[in-house]
């Protein structure tokens, strides 16, 4: 309340500045109404609309017929709800000359996300937690040649990727899929886990080795107990960010492994036959659905989360 | 019997020496304090011998054992730290038994120690809670139980007072004495505060940029500091220094400080004083007498500048010799800004040290 | 009496830590085989003549001669700096705007927060399918001011070469201001609040103080904000692909997806590994003065 009393003051200050030395003047306005809350307010509202305004259209668009789209306009709240535009982007939608719908990358994505989300958080955990309890001779450089490969654009290590993944005879596969996301996941995550562990207090740490606990007991006994927000934050990052990978999906599997997000574009973009616009958007929302889920749910963590991994751009 | 002996300890990180060749034995079943400002290297001693820092060069020998290279858990040692480092997750039993748990002891061994540490420290009602609803004393009895079921003979402290006010400081400093009374164990005592280091020690390391300045008895520390910075470090308000030169005239000794010459054939030297040498005389706020000097004894006339009442003493600020100095008289005593004064020196409780070594003559 | 125990002796430096460096293996073979490893792998391979296989064939600066004179290159490049200067542009200014209203002590700051952010839980590919439907001609925008009664109101940027790399830059803005606007109100929370009092003590007016003293006591934040955006403005595919798929003809393509066509579709890996050598570039250019200011003088972050 304090700031913006003294902010709702300087503004007085401002417009009045020429009788400033005629003294108090009445009391302060603290009407609900005032210029500057309708300013403030009706900004923000605003900008509240444009950003909500895609995903109305998107729901309404797929709660409509075919008929109606063509008809109306896409704003329009549908006249007669519909839900076959969802059961077809579910169930029978057509990529090339499979028609099982989205269901099949949906699956595939599942499939993808639990381990790699699993799998990349324990390495990268465990791989903060060295670096900042346990730092040994080099661990800096490596560290630092991590997050400076952060910022090397994807696209400069794909195809030696594809290499090694090809020798270890998991190119295509989805398991070669994990691997990379594990990879491209951990200069964040570390980063991300090394800064919470180096935050707790030192002397934890030595107390427990005090007591005899070595490097995995004070992990499982003492570290990870006290991290779990940590984890939970790390677990948003990586859910919204693998389900919503596209490059690694199209470049690292097979078209029977493609995550959801290329069935989608395949879908949608599909040269093939009639634009089903309402079938498009309901497979876009479900394709959505998943990260914003966890999105509305997790609330202020997904906030420490994406701040944390901004990085990720 | 030596306990706990650091022999030419060396310590640095990169370029940055923090403690080169540092010696030290420690007699068992004594208590001894390590004191020093922040960065002079007491803590990072501590941790040396504690094994959470792998040293440079030199070697760690606890009970005839050398340890330089043993993990901490094998040293025979319990540690007690500033921000208590109770694990959050566990109730106070827990905190107690993980150590025990980790070393495999067995449960009815573990029971029995718990039982006993909790007893002596009184905390048995707390053993299901957890940390986070503990008092801040209650946290710090608790860390203290962590390294009394180790069953260690030497304990370490890392400033386990520093986190709590002032009133449970004292509680607590009297419980560790008596602690320390009923296991006779041996205690490396970490802190910055003097009057825990006065009161707990039976020997003090006084120690400044990773060198040991000064060790011995709290009383020899005291009243006789080896060095300057030893002086200055010890006593509130600090010891008044007067840098001047030696005199000799009919017999006695004087120090010339600005046209003031003091007498100082009182004085217990242990180097005699040579006329002409250069020298810083010091003494003590309490060992300053206020008119309280015989008219044929030798005084100095001086004005009050400031006067504080603490109650118990009064603090009188005045400048003699061209310089400010304090005065500890007792409360009853009022003396207003502006009183004129006669003070006297207690010579045998001086300390005269070199200008240029800065050490004790 | 002390002979020579098991601690007398130092341990052997490679054993010391042992787990730790065992825990550190999947962060070592990252960094050294895949970061630096196949960074310099594809900056070799882009000196060779390489086709639908790797081959150290080497033909100097051949394939980037190519590149420079291939139009497809050079509308990725031109598409990727309008794109880049207006979304660093726009995002910046809108988010620190955002930001300074969000930060008026205002009330459901915590629901405004949520839609602004919402965008950026999303993929790529849906915020270009739902912005490919929102321009759509036919139904969109364009139809809905046209059916007002504003018959000759034109907006078609999905179908216009001249204006296609717009229509991607709304959807980006939709999908990205929310994140800087997070970002920067994170910085001016950290602001010490009685700069404020100050402020009005000296009897400054507000947009004075935001200008004169808060702006440039970001500076740290806006700078990281700046490079995050970049970073990520150079990496953009996705959205291209799920938005116009690089049409129409040509017109909406970027650097990132020349390197994945010619990678992976026209077989001709020399291409790809120039043009993504030319993206590392870009990359350096932006990302080694702003490491040399955070981290080069005197190690401000441990």
């Amino acid at each position: 309340m304090d700031n913006l009393a003294s902010k709702s003051a300087l503004k007085r200050h401002e417009a009045e500045d020429t009788r400033i030395k005629a003294g108090p003047r009445g009391s302060k306005p603290r009407s609900a109404l005032s210029r500057r809350n309708i300013i403030v307010y009706g900004t923000l509202i605003l900008v509240a609309v444009y950003y909500l305004l895609p995903l109305y259209v998107m729901i309404v668009t797929s709660l409509k017929g075919m008929p109606e789209i063509r008809v109306g306009n896409i704003f329009a709240p549908p006249l007669e709800i519909t839900f076959e535009p969802w059961v077809k982007a579910w169930a029978e939608a057509c990529t090339g000359l499979n028609c099982d719908g989205l269901s099949r990358g949906f699956w595939n994505s599942v499939r993808i996300t639990v381990p790699s989300v699993l799998i990349s958080i324990a390495v990268a955990s465990v791989n903060g937690y060295a670096l900042a309890n346990w730092r040994f001779k080099g661990a800096d450089l490596f560290f630092t040649i991590l997050i400076i490969g952060a910022f090397i654009p994807y696209q400069v290590m794909i195809y030696p990727i594809v290499i090694v993944l090809r020798e270890m005879g998991v190119y295509g596969t989805l398991t070669g899929l994990v691997i990379v996301h594990t990879i491209f996941g951990m200069p964040i995550l570390t980063l991300l886990f090394r800064n919470y562990f180096a935050g707790l207090p030192e002397e934890l740490f030595k107390a427990a080795r005090v007591d005899g606990a070595g490097f995995w007991t004070i992990y499982l006994k003492i570290m990870l107990p006290m991290s779990l927000p940590i984890f939970v934050v790390a677990m948003i990052l990586q859910v919204t960010g693998i389900w919503n990978d596209f490059l690694f999906g199209v470049v690292f599997t097979r078209p029977e492994y493609y995550p959801m997000t290329v069935q989608l574009n395949n879908i949608v973009n599909s040269v093939q036959g009639v634009k089903e616009y309402n079938v498009n958007m309901a497979a876009t929302i479900l394709t959505g659905l998943v990260p914003l889920t966890v999105y509305f749910v997790s609330g202020r963590l997904f906030v420490r989360g994406i701040a944390a991994g901004a990085v990720k751009g | 019997m030596t306990s706990v002996s650091v022999r030419d300890l060396s310590l640095s990180f990169g370029a940055v020496t923090v403690l080169d060749k540092l010696n030290l034995d420690i007699d068992h079943g004594e208590f001894l304090v390590l004191l020093g400002s922040s960065g002079c290297g007491k803590s990072t001693l501590l941790n040396c011998i504690a094994g959470l820092l792998d040293v440079t060069d030199g070697q760690i020998i606890i009970h005839d054992r050398n340890v330089t290279w043993e993990e901490p858990k094998d040293r025979g040692i319990g540690m007690v730290f500033q921000s208590y480092a109770l694990y959050p997750q566990m109730s106070v039993e827990k905190n107690l038994s993980f150590g025990l748990q980790v070393a495999r002891v067995p449960q009815a061994e573990i029971d029995k120690r718990v039982k006993r540490a909790a007893e002596i420290l009184q905390i048995q009602p707390l053993l299901k809670r957890k940390p986070s609803e503990l008092s801040g004393g209650q946290r710090q009895r608790v860390a203290i139980g962590r390294a009394l079921v180790r069953d260690v003979d030497v304990f370490l402290f890392d400033e386990p007072l520093s986190n709590l006010d002032a009133k449970l400081r004292s509680e607590l400093r009297v419980e560790i004495k008596r602690l320390h009374q009923s296991l006779k164990n041996t205690m490396i005592y970490v802190t910055h505060d003097q009057i825990e280091a006065l009161t707990l020690a039976d020997r003090i390391a006084v120690m400044k940029s990773g060198v040991i300045q000064q060790l011995a008895d709290p009383m020899t520390i005291y009243n006789a500091p080896e060095n300057l910075f030893v002086a200055g470090f010890i006593g509130s308000p600090s010891m008044n220094f007067f840098r001047g030169e030696v005199e000799a005239k009919e017999g006695r000794s004087f120090v010339r400080v600005d046209g003031t010459a003091f007498d100082v054939t009182a004085y217990p030297a242990s180097v005699p004083l040579k006329p002409g040498q250069k020298v810083v005389l010091g003494v003590r706020p309490e060992h300053v007498k206020v008119d309280e000097a015989r008219t044929d004894e030798p005084a100095h006339q001086a004005t009050v500048d400031i006067e504080e009442p603490m109650g118990a003493d009064n603090l009188l600020w005045l400048t003699l010799a061209g310089q400010p100095m304090s005065v500890r008289i007792a409360g009853k005593r009022r003396y207003p800004p502006g009183s004129s004064v006669r003070l006297s020196f207690d010579m045998g409780v001086a300390s005269i040290f070199d200008a240029a070594s800065e050490n004790r003559l | 009496m002390t002979g020579l125990t098991r601690g007398s002796v130092r341990p052997n430096q490679w054993l010391r830590n042992l787990n730790a460096k065992i825990a550190s293996i999947p962060m070592i073979l990252t960094a050294l085989v895949i970061f630096v490893g196949g960074t310099a792998w594809t900056v070799v391979y882009s000196f060779t003549n390489s086709k639908l296989l790797p081959r150290l064939k080497f033909v100097g600066l051949d394939q980037y001669e190519r590149l420079w004179e291939a139009p497809r290159w050079i509308i990725s490049i031109q598409n990727l700096a309008v794109f880049g200067f207006f979304s660093l542009i726009f995002s910046l200014v809108i988010g620190f705007v955002l930001a300074a209203l969000m930060d008026q002590k205002i009330r459901f700051e915590n629901t405004f927060r949520t839609i602004m952010l919402y965008p950026f839980a999303l993929s790529f590919i849906v915020t270009g399918l739902v912005w490919q439907w929102l321009l759509n001609p036919q139904y969109g925008i364009q139809s809905i001011v046209r059916s007002l009664g504003w018959e000759s109101f034109s907006f078609d940027p999905l179908y216009d070469s001249d204006i296609v790399i717009y229509g991607i830059l709304i959807a980006a803005l939709w999908q990205g201001t929310g994140l800087v606007m997070c970002l920067m109100l994170a910085g001016l929370r950290g602001i010490d609040e009685d700069i404020w009092k100050a402020a009005r003590v000296d009897g400054i007016p507000m947009w004075k103080t935001y200008v004169l003293i808060i702006i440039p006591m970001m500076r740290g934040v806006i700078i990281t904000t700046l490079v995050i955006i970049a970073s990520g403005i150079v990496k953009v595919y996705d959205l291209v692909v799920a938005q116009t798929s690089g049409g129409p003809g040509i017109a909406s393509e970027v650097p990132a997806k020349y390197v994945y066509d010619y990678m992976f579709l026209a077989q001709n890996l020399g291409q790809g590994f120039a043009a993504s050598t030319m993206m590392l570039l870009t990359v350096a250019i932006i990302i080694v003065p702003w490491a040399y200011l955070e981290f080069g003088g005197g190690r401000k972050r441990g």
